[in-house]
């Protein structure tokens, strides 16, 4: 089901490190996992942002709380990864579940405050960890254990294991999407006075919806505990969710790559521009208010209006 | 301890006045525009910046608050008449994006022009002392200066909300817009006027709360939220509703930081209490907000009909 | 498309960079924005100062030092060390200000077989069982300095004590520190969050204890906005102030002005200190920089000088890491401080002296040095280093 943009991407990302190790380059590969873990947690906010309508200023701490659920984990000696994973995945869908069953009940400006609001709670809760760090955070002492003799402390094994993840949850991204779920969650983003009034039960969808992304951000945010070795509540700030919506901003709100789209923009433009000027985020401003005023699709806008893209 | 009920209930009133002339402004916007402005912070900072500029330059801290106050006006309505005027059409995540934009672009050119190091901004020779309220009870006499200034501004905005015929174009914006323009209200010119209002408050916040903590980039960010907090909780578009907000949030904050850890000192080690005190303190106001919208989705004092 | 390219035209100017073998590549990493930006921009002024005496070589060896702004935050030392090792192949790492942000990237840094050079932070986490070869100071384990104003105060006589200390493992080490030499009655012990800039709940709750003197421990702007508001408050009639260097130095001082006179301070070193290297030191600094330098610039020349030092030492063979060990525990210079030596977990054994701000005979207010208050003094956790 992908286009042809798409697979040639494919081959790229999976060629790359290949390269990279031949030239001694190993850094890059580091971060590109990193490019890719970002690209995941975009695209689940692309889910409930893009495709859902609902614009949640909190996301960003069902990513940490993904995060810390490995991190704590290992802390207390649980290193499998089949372990901790899945159960960081659990964990954030159930905040994501409570956060959203409250949340949803309001609409505009105030589900992005009320959003917002219990983000900065949970961001509260984990600096008050004083026996998990706090607010000096938490070191990993080792990657998480895979088991079939792949070591996840080689930045190539790292690499491949979070591409393989990243690729298999955009593929069920699509098939969610293209799913009678994502029909409706998406007319629900388009009208749902009239979705409600056809008898659909659109707090239900968007839930669950909520809910979904929630786990995804928690898959993301335990790679990223992983790729970092360290995490912190500032994983979970305010400003940490809105780097997240520039980023889904930038892709192409709506359009499936567009959380994938943004994270590399972004972060690699970070990383040309501040070995130029330590004030790179100027020019990341003017970028980002030209876009909005300007180009609303995003750079996947930009490469749909140029070739056939998806919606 | 009855002294230090009355200090911490002193410092509650200076916190939340401060708010108050932060929340007013955003409040306005957010009634009258239906704009979500990021960039309120940055108005703060920019007003703190002129101040401490001022300040240096002059050594007069009045004369830096009056170039600050019209400065800091000038470069808000600059923004309005340039940026925001596009934006009262969009929907609000280009409004949340469009502004944090504008917080990033603000942050970077204050960092280029004085540096990513604090500024120093002192009080103000003759308020740098204590001042004896209470046998043995002394409150320094900058803070008394501050919940002065911040009283004033109250009642001058109520005078002016509730008394002009400005006013009144005001709270008929703040109430329905559309309706405002439909009969007769010159719309653009309030927008800018209103804007230019709120960025004056901010910089005469940042003059007040900048000598306390300190004049650095991104100070704008920690206290915007809570602004935000304020606004919800008080009732978006209502300037009575930002005061009772701001007095709220501001002592909910202080009594929680000054109370909690004692509290919790009965049955906890110090280290420990200290840090989950600030902490649950600091999550106690969103407990409020949240407690707020359950029960009246609106705001306390909501200024729509 | 795009990002394959540029990462492939990268590599290749990468590799053609990697052949010049023959210098020492330092990362300095420090906080040079933020309310303890002065700290970090201190330590960096001394650190090029003396790469400037010693003609920007290290050892003899062209030396490439990398500075980057952690913006006082973990993450971003992680994400910046990360970068210095697995990109620009460093020797050494240096100039990190803040304990929790040393503590976030030491991991890191040791598995990398780097040597950590600390100009400034001593975590007690380093100094004991944890602690590690690749690790160094050449300023001061956090509870020395404390300590030597916990000395004082049990000297002086003070009846009770209130203890205001930020909540972060420096703060917790400077109270323990404290309270190792200090037996007298504590007040109170509070522990505002790391950065906060507001005092007036901490000062409506000294007024409240009442205690004969308050010990704090609050860095950078931390100690310049509390000093200023304690003054502002009224306290300073019945309350004693007693600090560390980290809130009476250079940096402080200008900020707050005359509330800074009559303050007692512990320190390892002041710029009075009457020894050939000092002098250097003080007149170099004065004539680059235009003002006195802190004990956070003199660390960071410290810190040149002991990469210098190992550097010479093994010939430049920076390859084998034993002999740069040997070369950095053997410290062979002579240090601004006086009498001054390595440890075997890392951390120094030195001098701790009282100060107390004046005005000097220029009219200046600065520290003057009163007396030594502990002489020779190792850390309280080396004995638990099973390093030798």
């Amino acid at each position: 089901m992908r286009n042809a943009p798409a697979i040639g991407a494919l081959v790229l990302l999976v060629a790359f490190p290949l390269a990279a190790k031949h030239w001694d380059q190993l850094f890059y590969v580091s971060f590109a996992s990193r490019i890719l873990i970002y690209a995941l947690a975009a695209s689940s906010l692309n889910l409930i942002l893009g495709y859902g309508g609902m614009v949640s200023f909190g996301h960003a701490a069902f990513l940490g709380t993904g995060a810390y659920a490995v991190a704590i984990l290992m802390a207390e000696g649980v290193s499998s990864a089949w372990v901790s994973w899945p159960l960081a995945i659990l964990v954030s869908t159930l905040f994501a579940l409570v956060i959203g069953a409250v949340s949803l009940r309001t609409r505009g400006v105030y589900f992005i405050m009320i959003t917002l609001a219990f983000a900065q709670m949970i961001y509260y809760l984990f600096i008050s960890l004083r026996a998990y760090g706090g607010e000096d955070g938490l070191n990993l002492a080792a990657r998480s254990r895979l088991g079939f003799g792949l070591d996840l402390a080689g930045d190539l094994t790292f690499y491949y294991v979070v591409l393989s993840l990243v690729v298999g949850c955009l593929c069920l991204m699509q098939r969610l999407l293209d799913a009678r779920f994502g029909q409706v969650v998406q007319a629900i983003r388009d009208n749902e006075t009239r979705m409600e009034a056809i008898g659909f039960p659109t707090y239900r969808y968007k839930l669950i919806c909520f809910a979904l992304a929630g786990g995804a951000a928690g898959l993301a945010g335990a790679l990223l505990a992983n790729q970092n070795g360290f995490v912190s509540p500032n994983l979970m700030q305010w400003t940490q969710s809105g780097t997240l919506m520039v980023m889904v901003i930038l892709g192409g709100v709506g359009y499936l790559y567009g959380g994938a789209l943004g994270a590399a923009v972004f972060l690699v433009l970070e990383e040309a521009l501040s070995a130029y000027t330590v004030h790179w985020q100027l020019g990341l401003g003017w970028a980002l208010l030209a876009i909005v005023l300007y180009a609303r699709q995003g750079v996947a806008g930009l490469l749909a209006g140029t070739a056939a893209g998806r919606r | 301890m009855a002294t230090l009920i009355l200090e911490q209930t002193l410092n509650g009133l200076q916190f939340g006045l401060m708010l108050f002339l932060l929340a007013a402004g955003l409040t306005l916007v957010f009634g009258i525009m239906d704009l979500i402005n990021l960039a309120h912070g940055s108005l703060y900072m920019i007003g703190a910046y002129l101040v401490a500029t001022v300040v240096r330059a002059t050594g007069s801290f009045a004369l830096a608050v009056l170039v600050a106050v019209l400065g800091t006006a000038a470069i808000g309505v600059l923004l309005e008449v340039t940026v925001l005027r596009r934006l009262y059409a969009r929907d609000h995540l280009s409004q949340v994006l469009a502004t944090f934009a504008l917080l990033l672009i603000c942050n970077e050119i204050v960092r280029i022009v004085f540096g990513s190091q604090p500024v120093m901004l002192s009080m103000p020779n003759a308020l740098a002392g204590p001042v004896q309220l209470l046998p043995g009870f002394y409150y320094p006499a900058f803070r008394l200066a501050v919940i002065g200034v911040g009283l004033a501004v109250a009642l001058l905005l109520y005078l002016l909300v509730g008394q002009t015929r400005a006013g009144m174009w005001v709270r008929a914006g703040a109430s329905n817009r559309e309706m405002a323009a439909a009969m007769g209200v010159d719309v653009k010119l309030l927008f800018t006027a209103v804007f230019g209002v709120g960025a004056a408050l901010c910089a005469i916040a940042g003059a007040m709360l900048g000598p306390i903590l300190a004049v650095q980039v991104g100070m704008g960010e920690s206290i915007l939220i809570t602004a935000f907090v304020v606004i919800v909780i008080g009732g978006i578009g209502s300037i009575r509703g930002a005061l009772i907000g701001a007095l709220l949030v501001g002592m909910v904050d202080t009594i929680g930081r000054a109370f909690l850890p004692m509290l919790l000192r009965s049955f906890l080690s110090p280290a420990v209490a200290s840090g989950v005190g600030p902490a649950l303190a600091s999550i106690a106001i969103y407990v409020l907000m949240a407690a707020v919208l359950f029960w009246r989705p609106q705001g306390l004092f909501p200024a729509r009909a | 498309m795009h990002r394959a390219i540029l990462s492939v035209a990268l590599a290749f100017a990468l590799a053609a960079s990697a052949q010049a073998a023959d210098q020492v590549k330092v990362g300095f990493m420090s906080t040079l924005s933020g309310p303890g930006a002065a700290i970090g921009i201190d330590i960096r002024d001394g650190f090029n100062l003396a790469l400037k005496m010693s003609g920007s070589k290290l050892g003899g060896l062209p030396a490439e030092v990398i500075v980057t702004d952690d913006q006082q935050n973990p993450d971003m030392g992680r994400q910046i060390v990360d970068k210095y090792i697995k990109r620009d192949h460093v020797h050494f790492v240096t100039g990190i200000v803040f304990s929790n942000v040393l503590l976030a990237v030491a991991p890191v840094v040791f598995e990398a077989k780097t040597f950590l050079i600390s100009a400034n932070a001593g975590p007690s986490l380093l100094a004991g069982e944890k602690c590690s070869p690749w690790f160094f100071s050449v300023s001061w384990q956090n509870d020395g300095i404390p300590e030597a104003a916990g000395k004082y105060m049990a000297d002086k006589g003070f009846k009770s004590v209130f203890l205001l200390s930020p909540n972060y493992p420096a703060g917790k080490d400077m109270v323990a520190g404290f309270k190792r030499f200090y037996k007298g009655s504590i007040a109170d012990e509070v522990y505002p969050r790391l950065g906060q800039l507001d005092y007036s709940a901490e000062l409506a709750q000294i007024r409240a204890a009442a205690p004969g003197a308050v010990f704090f421990f609050l860095p950078g702007g931390m100690g310049i906005n509390f000093i200023k508001q304690f003054s502002a408050s009224g306290l300073s009639k019945e309350v004693t102030l007693v600090t560390t260097a980290f809130s009476a130095d250079e940096d402080v001082i200008p900020a707050v002005g005359e509330p800074m006179l009559g303050i007692y301070n512990t320190g390892f070193w002041n710029h009075d200190l009457d020894n050939p290297e000092n002098r250097t030191f003080v007149a170099a600094f004065e004539k680059e920089y235009g003002r006195l330098p802190s004990g956070f610039a003199a660390q960071g020349y410290e810190a040149a000088r002991a990469i210098d030092a190992a550097v010479r030492e093994v010939k430049g063979k920076l390859e084998d890491s034993e002999a740069v060990r040997r070369a950095l525990r053997a410290n062979t210079f002579k240090s601004v401080r006086g009498p001054f030596k390595i440890n075997h977990n890392g951390f120094p054994i030195q001098n701790y002296y009282l100060r107390v701000v004046e005005r000097d005979s220029k009219g200046r207010i600065t520290n003057r040095t009163l007396s030594t208050v502990l002489k020779d003094h190792p850390d309280a956790y080396a004995e638990q280093c099973p390093l030798r």
